[in-house]
């Protein structure tokens, strides 16, 4: 295990390097960030001001290599457009969009896990039938589009839930949330189904099929030949089979709730990550961008090694065949 | 019975309770400041927030008229030096009071901030400020510089006292955050919100909300829908689109008015071969942009008339120069030029081009209201006088090196450009010195000059304009200038003046800004 820990570690900081060097030599390739600063009015001087004072003046390869230097001393550079370091930007967002993040996995599963388990046991009810072509529906609408409906709907014609922004938050146990309040709930709960609308279906349609494919199963026809209760077997045999590639999922899909919740949080104009990158982008602010980037792919590589651990003690064989 | 007294009891509580709420006011804002410093970040959302914390010594109305703010009269004294006299108490948010000393340190402060991406030096140089008593200031040039009130409308001024050794995020988090403005500053969390109370020691019209929360709100259908849901009661950057549809809603009140910013062509005068133009059949031609039959055939081309109702929804006025009416130094006689094909194509005819030729229109798609709309709609119309025109937009992160500085040498890129220019001061120099001015860079002049356009006649009114301190001599050499330049060379091409459009809940009406600026003194109670 120890071994296999180490190898996929050393893999991730070789990935992390490759991602360095294709975004910064990406994000050099297009535009200049000058002319997204300053003011039209300024003249010639003070545009070559700023040209040098941001560096820009060098050669790509010259201000790769600092920004090599300085990322390994934990520096990832300073936005042009805040003036503060991106690493600090980033993380000072990063609650509110973990938060937003898991607040949707949670419907997804909450929901999800039994609804698909519903339809996979009586695939020919009407109900699951509209279970399933809800999942499509969930799969196939575009989600800003489906966050504004979301708006018009609940806040503007009901008035139910507010449109915009993040609520009060508390803290608890160490960590502050705005799910501990009930403005923050009610703020939270629009963007989180937004988001995890296309996870909810993914789940729906996978817990169907494991169900479909795993009642047929000996074991299955054997516990209830055993005479056990039809709850047992389905809270035990069968769920227990079925949550391997939900789990996997989960784990990749996490990783993506957070790096794609840009459009949600744009939408509901959420103070997360995600709209401070699509910020970025408009003014490339390459720091940010860079930083943003390498903190997604971190996160996707540690979420990879999470997954792997996981199966491994849900699935005995996976776990035999690594240490074999 | 009881019951209905005890509800209506209850009803009548809570209108009270909702007066009581509307001191408070929340604002979704399309650009959320990258700073609270007001010297970091010299660009339009930045520089509008801080007038509500801060004030300058000379204030800029809803049209960009001077008035008298932290200054209470301002006049040159000879030909170098101006005099400032200073409003005498006035207190500061923390109740220090506001002398000399503190104009003295926000000039040294403002040309010296670390890191900023676009300084208030541009106003500054070049200028010698002396404290003459504790409210008497002059301030000194090589030469003499009629521009001074306008420059002092730019620059916020700071605390000494709060100010000293103190850093950017000694602004963004409050501790230095002190003003003398009609809104003090209570906290700022990126992304998410900024909060403002009243100063109750404001020394001008007391502020009309106790406390105010800017939202940040990029996307325009969420704008718009936070302000239906009432999760907002203003909100500025209304796109076209939408304002006829909210016209129509009762529980709201809309205002339009006319900008400062002025959307205009830029053709290539520099090339022999323009890069973007070619004959019909693609071979090479001597570019015709050069002619001033064509740029006059071009300009009389475009349906003005037809972009404003059709492209801008109504939401923007014909352009027949750099500024609207009003503005100092615009010329009374420049009309929007008559749409006139046929004029145009005997134009063509005459400078050699009657067969026309083919040219690409470059834009870009995210930075002007409907900017990508208005190039394809120009494209077409240059078509039907036989001008092949094709559009090629882009975002503007791009766009605007490649247009500035993306061919070789740092030349611009591109031979026809659409663009806009806001003219900060409120006067016509502006625009003049930027676009219309040659290109040169030692003095500074023509910075934004991306066609090249030179004509000595032209620079020397606009310098002579430059260092004409009496206001109505100048006024006449920039309507002049402006003559010359736009009327008789079609330096630039004028379209369309933009108009801005801002939002609020029914019981408050926002007088529409020229400068694009959204300020909540401006929105007033009715």
């Amino acid at each position: 295990m120890t071994a296999f820990i180490l190898r996929r570690s050393l893999q991730s900081v070789l990935v992390l390097f490759i991602m360095s060097l294709i975004v910064f030599a990406g994000v050099n390739l297009i535009g200049d960030p000058v002319d997204m600063l300053i003011n039209p009015e300024a003249d010639q001087a003070e545009i070559d001001r700023v040209i040098k004072d941001l560096g820009l003046d060098r050669p790509v390869t010259e201000q790769y290599w600092f920004f090599l230097v300085n990322a390994f001393q934990g520096d990832l550079g300073k936005s042009f457009v805040f003036g503060e370091p991106a690493l600090k930007l980033i993380v000072q967002r990063m609650p509110a969009t973990f938060e937003l993040a898991l607040f949707s996995l949670s419907i997804a599963v909450v929901f999800g896990i039994p609804l698909g388990v519903y339809a996979g046991l009586k695939p020919e009810s009407k109900v699951s039938k509209t279970i399933m072509a809800g999942s499509i529906l969930g799969f196939s609408m575009p989600t800003f589009w489906v966050g504004i409906i979301l708006i018009m709907f609940f806040s503007v014609n009901l008035g139910w839930l507010p449109s915009t922004g993040r609520g009060d938050v508390a803290t608890v146990f160490g960590i502050t949330s705005s799910v501990f309040t009930l403005d923050g709930l009610s703020h939270i709960f629009l963007p989180a189904f937004n988001l995890a609308l296309f996870k909810l279906s993914s789940v729906i349609r996978l817990a169907r099929a494991g169900t479909r494919e795993i009642i047929l199963q000996d074991y299955i026809k054997f516990a209830r030949a055993k005479g056990l209760s039809e709850r047992r077997v389905i809270n035990v045999h069968l769920l227990k089979n079925i949550l391997i590639p939900i789990v996997t999922i989960i784990g990749l899909e996490f990783g993506s709730l957070i790096a794609f919740s840009t459009v949600t949080e744009t939408v509901f104009a959420w103070p997360g990550m995600g709209k401070l990158i699509i910020e970025a982008i408009y003014n490339l602010d390459r720091p940010i961008i860079v930083a943003y980037l390498m903190i997604i792919v971190l996160i996707f590589v540690t979420l990879n090694l999470i997954v792997d651990i996981t199966y491994s003690l849900l699935d005995p064989r996976v776990r035999i065949k690594g240490e074999s | 019975m009881r019951m209905l007294r005890l509800f209506t009891v209850g009803m009548a509580a809570m209108l009270i309770s909702a007066n009581a709420m509307a001191a408070e006011l929340r604002v979704g804002l399309k650009s959320e400041p990258s700073s609270i410093d007001p010297h970091y970040h010299n660009l339009g959302p930045n520089n509008a927030f801080a007038t509500q914390i801060f004030s300058s010594l000379v204030g800029s109305d809803e049209n960009q008229q001077h008035y008298p703010d932290l200054a209470v009269s301002w006049e040159p004294i000879n030909d170098t030096t101006w005099e400032f006299k200073l409003r005498k108490g006035v207190k500061w948010h923390d109740g220090s009071d506001f002398t000399a000393d503190d104009v003295i340190f926000t000039v040294e402060r403002a040309q010296n901030v670390p890191n900023s991406p676009s300084s208030f030096v541009t106003y500054l140089k070049g200028k010698t400020f002396e404290k003459i008593d504790s409210h008497t200031i002059h301030i000194k040039t090589e030469k003499p510089y009629p521009l001074m009130p306008n420059d002092m409308t730019t620059v916020k001024i700071i605390s000494a006292k709060a100010g000293t050794g103190a850093s950017t995020e000694d602004y963004n988090s409050g501790k230095a955050t002190i003003g003398t403005g009609p809104y003090k500053f209570v906290e700022w969390v990126p992304g998410d919100r900024i909060i403002l109370e009243a100063n109750p020691n404001y020394h001008g019209d007391m502020a009309a909300f106790d406390k105010v929360t800017f939202k940040p709100i990029k996307a325009g259908p969420a704008r718009i829908s936070a302000l239906l849901a009432g999760d907002v009661d203003f909100i500025d950057n209304v796109p076209p689109l939408d304002v006829a549809r909210l016209k129509k809603d009762s529980s709201l009140e809309i205002s339009s008015g006319s900008s400062n910013r002025v959307i205009y062509l830029h053709m290539d005068q520099f090339r022999e071969n323009s890069p973007h133009i070619t004959a019909k059949d693609g071979s090479q031609i001597k570019n015709p942009l050069m002619d001033v039959r064509v740029r006059k055939a071009i300009s009389h081309a475009i349906n003005r008339d037809a972009i404003v109702a059709r492209v801008m929804e109504g939401i923007a006025t014909p352009a027949g120069q750099l500024l609207p009416a009003g503005f100092h130094g615009v010329s009374e006689n420049m009309k929007p030029l008559k749409y006139d094909p046929e004029l145009s194509k005997k134009l063509l005819a005459e400078a050699g081009y009657a067969d026309g030729f083919k040219m690409t229109i470059h834009g870009p798609n995210d930075r002007y209201i409907n900017d990508a709309k208005v190039a394809e709609a120009l494209a077409q119309m240059f078509n039907r006088i036989g001008i092949e025109a094709s559009v090629e937009t882009m975002t503007k992160a791009v766009y605007f090196k490649r247009a500035s500085r993306g061919g070789p040498n740092d030349s611009p890129e591109f031979s026809f450009m659409l663009l806009g220019w806001g003219a900060g001061s409120g006067e016509a120099s502006s625009p003049l010195k930027a676009l219309l001015h040659t290109f040169d860079k030692s003095k500074g002049l023509g910075a934004a000059n991306r066609g090249r356009h030179s004509d000595p006649r032209v620079d020397e009114i606009i310098q002579k304009a430059l260092a004409t301190v009496d206001s109505d001599a100048r006024g006449k050499l920039l309507a002049e200038a402006t003559e010359i330049a736009v009327g008789e060379n079609f330096g630039v091409i004028p379209v369309h003046y933009q108009q801005n459009t801002w939002a609020s809940k029914k019981g408050y009406k926002y007088t529409p800004r020229t400068d694009e600026r959204t300020i909540v003194m401006d929105l007033k109670a009715q």
